[in-house]
């Protein structure tokens, strides 16, 4: 193993082809010691793909990557880990069933003894790393018991394991709650005076908290590198999209509506959970037609069952929901789409799409098997691609053809797909369920306009969701969930962003 | 015969029955962790019932006579070591679905092995095979002695494997690699784990089982070969590992319930007890699928990736 400090690391030219995709186009980056490299981007700019050329995951089409200034060749991971690199990617690459030691041995060649597993050798490292840059973990917990902050902990103690020197952080904080980003921030803040970083994200404000320098990459090539404390969340957002980037404002100055009119009428609902838990306890809410609710809390608070018992897709205990007067309460998921109900999941990967479906399938898959999309048991293919290029105009879904797997494209295109898909529909009601967690400010801003509109053709919105921001900027009320119960419902501009943090820590002022 | 005596001779009966389901099922239980179900493991057993047949077949009476059944059970290991790099290549390198490939590995096996069989052999034939090995001291313990020590030292072999296949798997790193490549190969491959390689190893060492399970049918429990002596046991040794949870032990367990299940329904015949026979031999079969569907869903036990080709730069 190459013990070698890393003082300064460089990729020259690198350019990396997909069929039909020229995801990096000569990309020069360079990052020196102690250092935070921001690395910032739309959705598919290419940040992904170009860190898994770094770890010798991707072979590059062309380009090189100098270490200390000569030239090296990563042909694995392996090679990436005996020079002190080391990544903690986009999504976990943790093995659900078994142990936190036993995923870090499974990278940790030392304790790979000819017939034995020194795993006792692998618990001392962790225990180890997890001291010396406060990061507690168990090393025996079974993977799949732990929450997704502790999992984030795990793959930071596993690539430090590893002997990493310099970290690259794919998205670390996308999947995290604000208090997990909070506390990310701070200890990689407290990490880099001993290692080099690159930090990938989304969050504008996380790049200008921690990082020294940053890179925008746009559509596969570099468009800006600079200081951090030069620009700010606006010169970046600018830069990224290629145009000024404003989220907009929902505007409720207007009338108080009458209480009791609402589109979608929740009565005393309740809700079972996966575990027989009473997940959803007697929740009353009503939405007007063009109004916005939004439902703050943090996750796992009753969200997810909530969503799921709205579109048909959880069992109903007891309590009713009327959809413009329809009770919907416990029927199938088909009836409640044939009421008019839209439905932004909060997984869009499983939930969303049929991932090896084309992106026109999807499309129009909730409606296929009626007019306009087939006819006497054939699919009209003519009529479905012909939306499909309409919607792709219109939503700027950005992909190759529309002949695509959806399952194919970034993250923020796929969202694009799955709200043209329910917007064209044109819904009475929608819930949005964490509708940009993990894009970009581009898609966004894009996302938070569509919703807007909608609102203002007299839509009813449930919009759930922990980022208080994207809460406050958009909901006439907001009613906050702990536990299974709505603690308080407020409207939108008396909001503030303590006053809700307190609620959605359980505290009732009264 | 008395209840007492009809019990034990299922006992003794139903654990020599189980040994060539165990092999196979133990190789199978690799396969899977793999990622991989091997559903050709019928057509191996086949390949391997057959070439371990043969040197005791055509060496009988000559002076190496002695060495016939040794050769043979290390051809049917060699044998079906390279029919699992065969399947490896299909499915691991050119990532053809598993079920049809295997379904074409067992019609392979089967067809190669009757036909060679009726050209160089002919009719059937029985060989002298492998004798009982009766454990000094053990066998002489009163009914356990009976019914566990006084066996063909594959029966040993097979249940010795049993811990040892279990250390493997949980123990060393290379088990610790088969496990990750069959739940998130991708979690793997970014550690810097040859997926395919481990994968490759995974059905050499499963091909390897199910030939020595062959084995055993032709060597140790029929002494002969035929076209159906395997009899849907590769199938069975497939379902046994969903059974024991792709656990060693688990697979054991399913492995002696079934061979008991069968050997009950010998004893029924031979004892005249009135029952239909048809339904008799179905019992084994009918505990398998009812056992399977109780079996409740282990997501966080097996293999989630189980059957799925990896491709590191596919995304869907
Ligand atoms: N394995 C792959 N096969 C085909 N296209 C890919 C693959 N990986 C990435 N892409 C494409 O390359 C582009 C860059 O993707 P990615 O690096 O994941 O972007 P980012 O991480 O910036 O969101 C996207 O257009 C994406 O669809
Ligand atoms: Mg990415």
């Amino acid at each position: 193993m190459g013990h070698e400090p890393i003082r300064s690391l460089e990729l020259r030219g690198i350019t990396k082809r997909f069929p039909g995709i020229l995801a990096c186009d000569h990309i020069d980056l360079s990052v020196g010691e102690h250092s935070v490299r921001a690395l910032v981007g739309e959705n598919g700019a290419g940040k992904t793909t170009l860190m898994n050329i770094l770890m010798g995951l991707y072979q590059p089409d062309e380009g090189r990557i100098l270490l200390n200034g000569s030239e090296v060749r990563f042909r694995s991971p392996n090679d990436a880990f005996d020079h002190g690199i080391g990544m903690v990617h986009q999504h976990f690459m943790l093995v659900q069933n078994m142990t936190v030691a036993e995923n870090v041995a499974l990278g940790m060649k030392s304790s790979h003894r000819p017939f034995r597993l020194d795993i006792g050798a692998v618990r001392k490292r962790i225990l180890e790393v997890s001291e010396r840059h406060d990061l507690p973990v168990n090393p025996d917990a079974l993977v799949w018991q732990l929450s997704v902050g502790e999992q984030q902990r795990v793959e930071l103690v596993k690539t430090l394991c590893l002997g990493a020197r310099f970290l690259i952080l794919d998205e670390p904080t996308s999947a995290l709650t604000p208090q997990e980003t909070d506390e990310l921030i701070a200890l990689l803040s407290k990490m880099s005076s001993e290692l080099s970083i690159v930090f990938i994200s989304h969050k504008l404000h996380e790049v200008k908290a921690l990082s020294d320098t940053v890179s925008i990459l746009r559509r596969g090539r570099i468009v800006f590198e600079g200081r951090t404390e030069d620009q700010t969340p606006a010169d970046l957002a600018a830069l990224m999209t290629g145009h000024d980037v404003e989220l907009p404002r929902v505007d409720s100055g207007g009338a108080e509506r009458p209480v009791g009119t609402g589109m979608l009428s929740i009565r005393e609902l309740c809700v079972k959970g996966d575990r027989g838990n009473l997940a959803l306890d007697g929740v009353t809410l009503d939405i007007a037609p063009g109004e916005i609710v939004g439902l703050a809390g943090v996750s796992g608070n009753g969200q997810r069952e909530f969503a799921e018992a709205l579109n048909g897709l959880r069992g109903v205990d007891s309590g009713s929901i009327l959809l413009d007067g329809a009770q919907i309460a416990g029927r199938c998921a088909g009836a409640v789409i044939g009421e008019g109900m839209g439905y932004i999941p909060e997984d869009r990967n499983t939930e969303g799409i049929v991932p090896s479906f084309s992106v026109r399938e999807n499309l129009v898959l909730k409606d296929i098997g009626g007019e306009p999309w087939s006819k006497a048991g054939f699919l009209r293919l003519g009529a479905i691609a012909d939306n499909a290029n309409d919607l792709k105009e219109r939503f700027d879904i950005r992909c190759p053809t529309t002949d695509t797997a959806a399952g194919s494209l970034s993250g923020g295109n796929i969202q694009k797909v799955i709200l043209a898909r329910e917007l064209a529909r044109g819904p009475k009601a929608l819930v949005a369920v964490y509708p940009t967690r993990g894009l970009d400010m581009g898609a966004e801003e894009f996302i938070h306009k569509q919703l807007l509109a909608r609102r203002s053709e007299g839509v009813a919105i449930l919009l759930i969701s922990e980022e208080l921001e994207e809460i406050m900027n958009l909901s006439d009320r907001i009613a906050v969930i702990y536990k299974g119960k709505i603690l308080k419902v407020v409207p939108g501009k008396d909001a503030s962003k303590r006053s809700l943090g307190l609620l959605m820590a359980g505290v009732v002022d009264e | 015969m008395n209840a007492g005596s009809f019990v034990l001779n299922i006992l003794i009966l139903g654990v020599p029955f189980s040994v060539a389901l165990l092999l196979a099922a133990l190789g199978e239980t690799i396969n899977q962790r793999a990622g991989i179900f091997n559903l050709g493991c019928e057509g191996i057993m086949a390949m391997g019932a057959f070439v371990a047949f043969l040197p005791p077949f055509f060496m009988a009476g000559t002076p190496q006579a002695p060495f016939a059944n040794l050769i043979g059970l290390v051809l049917a290991i060699v044998v079906g070591a390279l029919l699992g790099i065969l399947f490896a290549l299909v499915v691991v390198t050119f990532r053809a679905p598993q079920g049809i490939a295997g379904i074409g590995l067992q019609m392979l096996g089967w067809g190669v092995a009757g036909t060679l069989f009726r050209h160089y052999v002919g009719g059937v034939t029985g060989v002298a095979g492998i004798a009982a090995f009766p454990i000094p001291g053990l066998s002489r313990i009163p009914v356990l002695g009976q019914i566990l020590f006084n066996h063909n030292p594959l029966v040993y072999l097979a249940f010795l494997l049993v811990p040892v296949f279990w250390y493997v798997l949980f123990k060393t790193p290379w088990g610790l690699k088969v496990r990750a490549v069959g739940t998130y190969p991708r979690a793997a491959d970014s550690l810097g784990i040859p997926v395919a390689r481990v994968r490759y190893q995974a059905l050499a060492l499963g091909g390897a089982m199910a030939g020595l399970a062959g084995a055993y049918l032709s060597l140790a429990q029929a002494k002969m070969f035929a076209d159906d002596l395997i009899a849907g046991r590769g199938f069975i040794a497939v379902a046994l590992v969903y059974f024991g949870r792709w656990n060693p032990v688990g697979v054991m367990v399913g492995a002696l319930l079934f061979s008991l299940a069968q050997a009950l329904q010998l004893s029924i015949q031979v004892a005249g007890i009135d029952f239909p026979y048809e339904f008799a031999v179905m019992l084994p079969y009918v505990l398998v699928i009812v056992v399977l569907a109780l079996v409740r869903k282990a997501r966080m036990v097996g293999p989630t990736e189980l059957g799925k080709p990896f491709d590191r730069e596919q995304r869907v």
